[in-house]
């Protein structure tokens, strides 16, 4: 991913009351909550596609992704455009306020073992202050082998 | 024949098939090893060969011909790729793309091509192309002589009555070549003094260069001018020596006649700077032969230019668009048929009399718009059609079969993507039935068949789709063979082949290496050709079915969609969801009571006009939530898939409607039993089912 010594922009979010950050360069958009269109015999995670201004965009309900308990959506609720080569999706967040910089140093390999999350999907943590802040690897997030396991478990 | 509807086709591949033999060319050069560039260009230069000998373009034939020689000899490793040998095919190509300029134009095509094929004779025989290039040099320079009278042609009427009447009255007419010595400081200046001297013995009436572009320098070492003079050549020739710096100077007698009988070339002052380029261009290869190549290529472009023009007169009514930009302007207007049905809803809800008569108004052009773009990219399938009576022709005589072709329908037209795929696949299949469908005469005279064997090729629109048909009246597929067959090959047990419908088992011999033919013949039967036919005719969303009946003959049915992107569906609810069921694959929509409904096997089926017909419960394939009880009655969608049928059961029926289709993006691939999704007119998603996937 990004060289660790350089300053990174990122996206910060929360999710289960914890703060997590994407890089301003993955983010297309931060959108509220729409209607969604729900797609059959896909992966509980996947809440279905919505009409992002004419371009149908699959949705991820990121708590069901990290297994935290699903929520409910309010106003706060927020959709999280990211784009990873030539795939778009949709990241459904808890709430998405804030875009910050951290500095290249802060930033620490995952740590072994972090609460309930499988280190997979994190790229780093960056400590700021008295924030703590999880860095997404969005390939992981994304990536096509959990989709097909999860397929073929789902039938 | 006549042979003008095709010209412009021609014309068109002439120019493409030229290109690719320049590009490729161009790559050889880089990788003269690589001789799958070489067959590239093998295989350009035969079509183009092919083509213009149908077209009676004699001359081009001869010099395609004589090139691809060059080029097998190449393929096959018997000369080396070098740059010299490249100049040469790149004159000859050259050469090629100025007769189809010719054509364009509406000439005939003709050109002294004597030089360029001499040279590929004579590699052709054995000679080392940096010899046969060297001599070229020497002979070039009497070319420029050849082709600058094509320059000097661009003599008005005015200057050709002048030369007639100077003759009339006793001059000579002379063209002379001056050539200065090499070193020569003041071109200018020498040009200056030569002209002053031949104005004192006659008069100039033409130089090429122009004398504007003469007294600029701007022309290498040669120089030659029309002189009208009634002194004698040595006397000319010795005057023009005692200029300094004066190579030398060739005379020859010409008269009024020469320039009249090729006088049907382009009269414009481009020509002039053409052969300025040219002039230059020959001069610089002599110093640079390591970098010739390239300029030959900016030479063709040069060419290309000026053909261009001639070119737009005689074709001033079509453009060529790029494809890329139709699809550009396609997505661009269902981006508007999205906001379309938005404005329909909005102003359905609002019930506002004004705004609904404009969305009408609005509706109509938009439905209007879309016909022309999706017209725009329509093309009659008689453009791949028109090829196939001389090659029905041609192989019914390698095959020794009579054989009468009947088509029908050429008019019908495709989307050109559509086209441009369709070609191959149509050839197989007709080669597939006149080697394996139609009888040898003997076969059929013995059978009480009329000697002369029936194909038809026959196209025609059916709702959104083009049907394209090609029957035969011959001997029919054998049920028991491919059946026989699959069974050997492992694509089917024998207990599974007794329930298989004749049109299951006809679909085997379109499964990969797969042929029932007992020999193999040169035109069809090495299994390979149905199974690529079959896939290309899938990845275009379309599909194909055979029906045969033995000693009748056979039909293969190929369905295509008429346009890739925009769709007429049957928007159902399913408990709060929407889905579009494609108005291609639905039979019709029924109500029916509970207590109609049937169970088979566990499998609720219902009785469709004397057919039992499955039911799939949407609800259930698509684990939709419950929320609302079903009534008394069931809604019901009748697909098809082939001859097979199933009804979806669904909540209600929204109605019918046009719409975009769109893909789920890359992150959902192959979600089972939807197609894509497309958007409504409230802004909503709506899932489009693929019924193919629902019916097994």
């Amino acid at each position: 991913m990004e060289d660790h010594t350089q300053d990174l922009k990122v996206i910060v979010f929360q999710l289960n009351n914890e703060e997590y950050g994407v890089p301003v360069s993955r983010v297309g958009s931060i959108e509220r909550m729409q209607p969604i269109t729900r797609v059959p015999r896909t992966a509980s995670f996947v809440k279905g596609v919505m009409n992002l201004r004419g371009v149908v965009t699959p949705i991820i309900d990121l708590r069901e992704r990290f297994d935290i308990g699903g929520a409910t959506y309010d106003d706060r609720t927020r959709i999280i455009i990211v784009h990873l080569e030539d795939m778009e999706v949709g990241l459904v967040v808890d709430a998405a306020n804030d875009v910050i910089d951290i500095p290249g140093g802060t930033i620490e390999p995952p740590p072994e073992v972090v609460g309930t999350l499988d280190a997979d999907y994190i790229s780093g943590v960056a400590k700021l202050e008295r924030r703590l802040l999880i860095l997404l690897d969005l390939e992981e997030v994304l990536s096509d082998q959990e989709m097909k396991q999860l397929q073929s478990i789902e039938g | 024949m006549e042979m003008s509807q095709y010209l412009e086709v021609f014309i068109e591949e002439s120019k493409e098939h030229l290109q690719t033999v320049n590009d490729s060319l161009l790559k050889l050069e880089k990788n003269p090893e690589d001789l799958t560039i070489v067959s590239e260009i093998f295989r350009a230069a035969h079509t183009l060969k092919g083509m213009s000998a149908t077209m009676n373009y004699q001359d081009l034939a001869n010099l395609t011909h004589k090139m691809e020689n060059v080029l097998d000899l190449i393929r096959n490793n018997k000369i080396q790729v070098d740059s010299d040998l490249l100049d040469i095919i790149f004159d000859a190509v050259d050469d090629l793309e100025a007769m189809v300029g010719d054509i364009a134009s509406g000439g005939q095509g003709e050109r002294d091509v004597q030089h360029v094929v001499g040279k590929l004779e004579r590699i052709e025989e054995g000679e080392a192309p940096a010899k046969v290039q060297s001599e070229q040099i020497v002979s070039e320079s009497k070319e420029v002589w050849t082709s600058e009278i094509s320059y000097e042609l661009t003599i008005d009427e005015f200057q050709r009555t002048v030369l007639m009447e100077s003759a009339e009255q006793g001059f000579i007419n002379y063209e002379i070549t001056v050539s200065l010595t090499k070193d020569c400081m003041l071109k200018g200046a020498r040009v200056y003094m030569v002209f002053e001297v031949l104005e004192q013995i006659g008069e100039v009436a033409q130089s090429a260069p122009t004398v504007d572009q003469l007294e600029e320098e701007n022309f290498d070492l040669q120089f030659k001018v029309l002189l009208l003079s009634t002194h004698e050549e040595e006397d000319i020739q010795a005057r023009i020596l005692k200029v300094s710096e004066i190579d030398s100077v060739d005379i020859k007698k010409v008269t009024a006649e020469d320039y009249v009988s090729d006088q049907e070339g382009v009269a414009n002052s481009a020509s002039h700077d053409h052969f300025v380029d040219d002039s230059n261009e020959q001069s610089r290869k002599k110093e640079q032969a390591a970098i010739a190549v390239k300029e030959k290529g900016a030479v063709s472009k040069e060419s290309n230019n000026q053909e261009a023009s001639p070119q737009k007169a005689a074709q001033s009514k079509t453009i060529r668009v790029n494809i890329d930009r139709l699809d550009v302007l396609m997505n661009l207007f269902e981006e508007l048929v999205i906001d379309r049905g938005r404005l329909e809803q909005i102003s359905t809800d609002l019930n506002h009399s004004e705004l609904q008569e404009t969305v009408e108004r609005m509706s109509r052009i938009s439905g209007d718009l879309q016909s022309i773009i999706l017209n725009m990219r329509m093309v009659p399938v008689e453009q791949v059609f028109n090829r196939f009576p001389r090659m029905v022709r041609q192989l019914a005589r390698d095959l020794n079969k009579k054989v009468n072709l009947v088509v029908e329908g050429a008019e019908t037209e495709l989307d050109r993507t559509v086209i441009d795929e369709i070609g191959d696949p149509l050839v197989h299949l007709i080669r597939n039935s006149l080697d394996h469908g139609i009888e040898t005469p003997e076969n059929r005279l013995a059978k009480g068949k009329p000697e002369e064997g029936n194909l038809k090729l026959q196209a025609y629109h059916s709702g959104n789709h083009v049907f394209i048909e090609i029957s035969d009246d011959g001997g029919g597929i054998d049920r028991d063979k491919v059946l026989n067959k699959a069974i050997n090959n492992g694509l089917v047990t024998n207990e599974q082949a007794s329930g298989l419908s004749d049109q299951q088992v006809f679909d085997y011999i379109m499964s990969s290496g797969f042929s029932t033919a007992d020999q193999i013949s040169d035109v069809s039967g090495r299994g390979v050709g149905l199974d690529v036919v079959k896939n290309t005719i899938e990845s275009l969303g379309g599909s194909i079915t055979i029906d045969s009946v033995p000693d009748k003959g056979s039909t293969f049915s190929i369905q295509l969609p008429l346009t890739l992107s925009i769709i007429s569906v049957m928007l159902v609810e399913v408990q709060q969801e929407k889905y579009a069921v494609p108005l291609s694959s639905i039979i019709e929509t029924a109500i029916v009571k509970k207590e109609d409904i049937m169970h088979a096997h566990n499998k609720q089926v219902i009785d469709f006009r004397g057919s039992v017909v499955p039911l799939v419960s949407l609800e259930d394939v698509f684990e939709v939530p419950q929320e609302v009880d079903k009534g008394d009655y069931y809604s019901i969608v009748i697909i098809r898939k082939g001859d097979k049928m199933a009804g979806l059961v669904v909540d209600s029926f929204i109605g019918q409607q046009e719409v975009v289709l769109k893909s789920l993006g890359n992150y959902l691939q192959n979600v089972f039993a939807i197609s894509g999704a497309t958007i409504l007119g409230d802004g909503q998603v709506a899932l489009i089912i693929d019924s193919n996937a629902l019916i097994k």
